[in-house]
């Protein structure tokens, strides 16, 4: 049979197709599980990073995080826990990315307030509670996931909150592509331990601002603000800004329906609690 | 030399397809800011290039004029597909840094030239070594600039400090055009000229 004849050219082109999708199939089947760890340790380890946690390479990543974490859904709205969360936004299943993107579980942001340009977000989000390692159950921190858009990428980033619910105690990102070396410097452990011990929050009586700033250039340790703000990334307005945007919007606090962009009500109310406690 | 020894060690320097068929430009681009993603992206290519150069050479007699270039496309495509997810699974850390780059291995040009150029004609033997020939050749060069970009650039080697920073406390000033993709057209337009100085045969004629 002639190599160009039509019979044979189907023939090939049938044998190829199938041969090359049985071994396409194979590799990804297979190959999946090992995938699907990947990604779960991964994100665990930004967890754990974000709050603080040491975790030696050889430690069992699983077994720090459920020693120390408690996730729990919030509510953003109401800023109320969800007590019993279906099967799509329970903490195991959270995946903020997919659920950004269906209309049943997020809502498009007015434009005039989507300052991390996100135009959707989740109705509800996960929280990750970092439990006092002295066993008493006291929640010590609160782990806020956190995305926005940088220069070229969505940013995905933790930002760590002390139970006073103003200083923050540690901030990264698990997922970006910003340019690497430039904007990719967000990665940077001395650049992101800058944020620790910064205050988010000026509370004074009842009233909350939300200060924290990444400014261009260089913080002056000699001024009075500037715990509340963050070196830029020289190099990378954009992704400074980005980051900026980003941080603002989900804690963002003025009160208003949808003047609190991100986890403002929640917070609001922590806050509540916490003046609560003191006049006891 | 050998014909074998030939075909394995003549596209690193004599023939090389970045710097003498300048093919496969764009991912020595953009992989090569670190030394780490060099490298696996090298394996990935080496991967890709020796067993669909195989592929292509076992059904070589077989393969209708007509379709051609798409059964050599297909074969390609199952191959990256195949690498990426090796890398998903044992590399995790890396292949977020290659993200898109690794399927983009589909079109680089090198592998289909090869495909075209080399196992069409060739018992399939030779064209697995010429397969990984011509993957080391384009290794070569992914080392090289990788090598220079993350030491003088981030200050670092396969993410040691090498040069500590100025940022960091150190005293080296890093180079931070050497970060972006840019850099290394001027890195690879640097090789090609050091290696036609030596090798003068391979200066076209103008």
């Amino acid at each position: 049979m002639a190599a160009d004849s039509i019979k044979k050219t189907i023939g090939v082109a049938i044998g190829v197709c199938l041969v090359c999708s049985v071994l396409v199939s194979i590799a990804f089947v297979q190959l999946k599980p090992i995938q699907d760890k990947n990604k779960e340790l991964d994100k665990l380890k930004n967890i754990l990073q974000a709050g603080g946690i040491e975790a030696d390479s050889g430690a069992d990543i699983k077994a720090v995080y459920e020693k120390n974490i408690e996730p729990v859904i919030v509510d953003l709205k109401s800023g109320d826990i969800v007590a019993d969360p279906d099967e799509r936004i329970k903490p195991e299943n959270f995946d903020i990315e997919a659920l950004a993107k269906d209309p049943a579980y997020s809502s498009v942001i007015p434009s005039d307030k989507d300052i991390a340009d996100i135009k959707r977000r989740p109705d509800r989000m996960i929280i990750y509670n970092v439990k006092d390692p002295e066993g008493s159950g006291e929640i010590i921190k609160r782990i806020f996931p956190m995305y926005g858009r940088g220069l070229w990428s969505t940013m995905y980033g933790l930002l760590a909150l002390d139970k006073d619910m103003s200083t923050i105690k540690g901030f990264t990102f698990y997922k970006h592509e910003e340019t690497p070396g430039l904007g990719g410097e967000v990665d940077n452990p001395k650049w992101k331990g800058l944020w620790k011990d910064k205050i988010a929050f000026d509370i004074s009586g009842d009233k909350v601002t939300l200060k924290i700033k990444v400014i261009k250039g260089v913080v002056l340790k000699e001024r009075p603000e500037a715990k509340f703000q963050i070196d830029g990334l020289s190099g990378s307005t954009l992704t400074t800004r980005g980051i900026n945007n980003l941080v603002r919007f989900w804690l963002g606090h003025d009160g208003t329906d949808w003047g609190s962009t991100g986890y403002g009500p929640y917070i609001s109310k922590l806050i509540a609690n916490l003046k609560g406690n003191d006049n006891e | 030399m050998s014909k074998f020894k030939k075909t394995l060690f003549d596209p690193i320097l004599n023939d090389n397809p970045i710097m003498l068929g300048v093919l496969g430009i764009c991912s020595a681009l953009a992989v090569t800011s670190k030394l780490e993603t060099s490298l696996v992206m090298s394996l990935a290519v080496i991967f890709v290039l020796a067993f669909s150069n195989l592929a292509v050479s076992i059904i070589r007699d077989h393969i209708p004029g007509s379709i051609r270039i798409i059964v050599e496309m297909t074969i390609i495509a199952s191959l990256v597909i195949i690498a990426d997810q090796l890398i998903k699974a044992f590399f995790y850390d890396v292949s977020k840094q290659l993200s898109v780059y690794v399927g983009l291995i589909i079109t680089n040009c090198i592998i289909m030239g090869r495909a075209e150029a080399y196992a069409l004609k060739n018992p399939p033997g030779m064209s697995f070594i010429d397969g990984i020939g011509n993957g080391l050749g384009y290794a070569f060069v992914l080392v090289a600039v990788g090598f220079v970009r993350e030491l003088f650039g981030a200050g670092k080697l396969l993410g040691f400090t090498i040069l500590p920073l100025t940022t960091d406390g150190g005293w080296y000033v890093s180079n931070g055009m050497l970060l972006l993709p840019a850099s290394a057209f001027f890195l690879i337009g640097f090789l090609i000229w050091f290696t036609r100085t030596i090798k003068k045969d391979q200066i076209e004629k103008g």
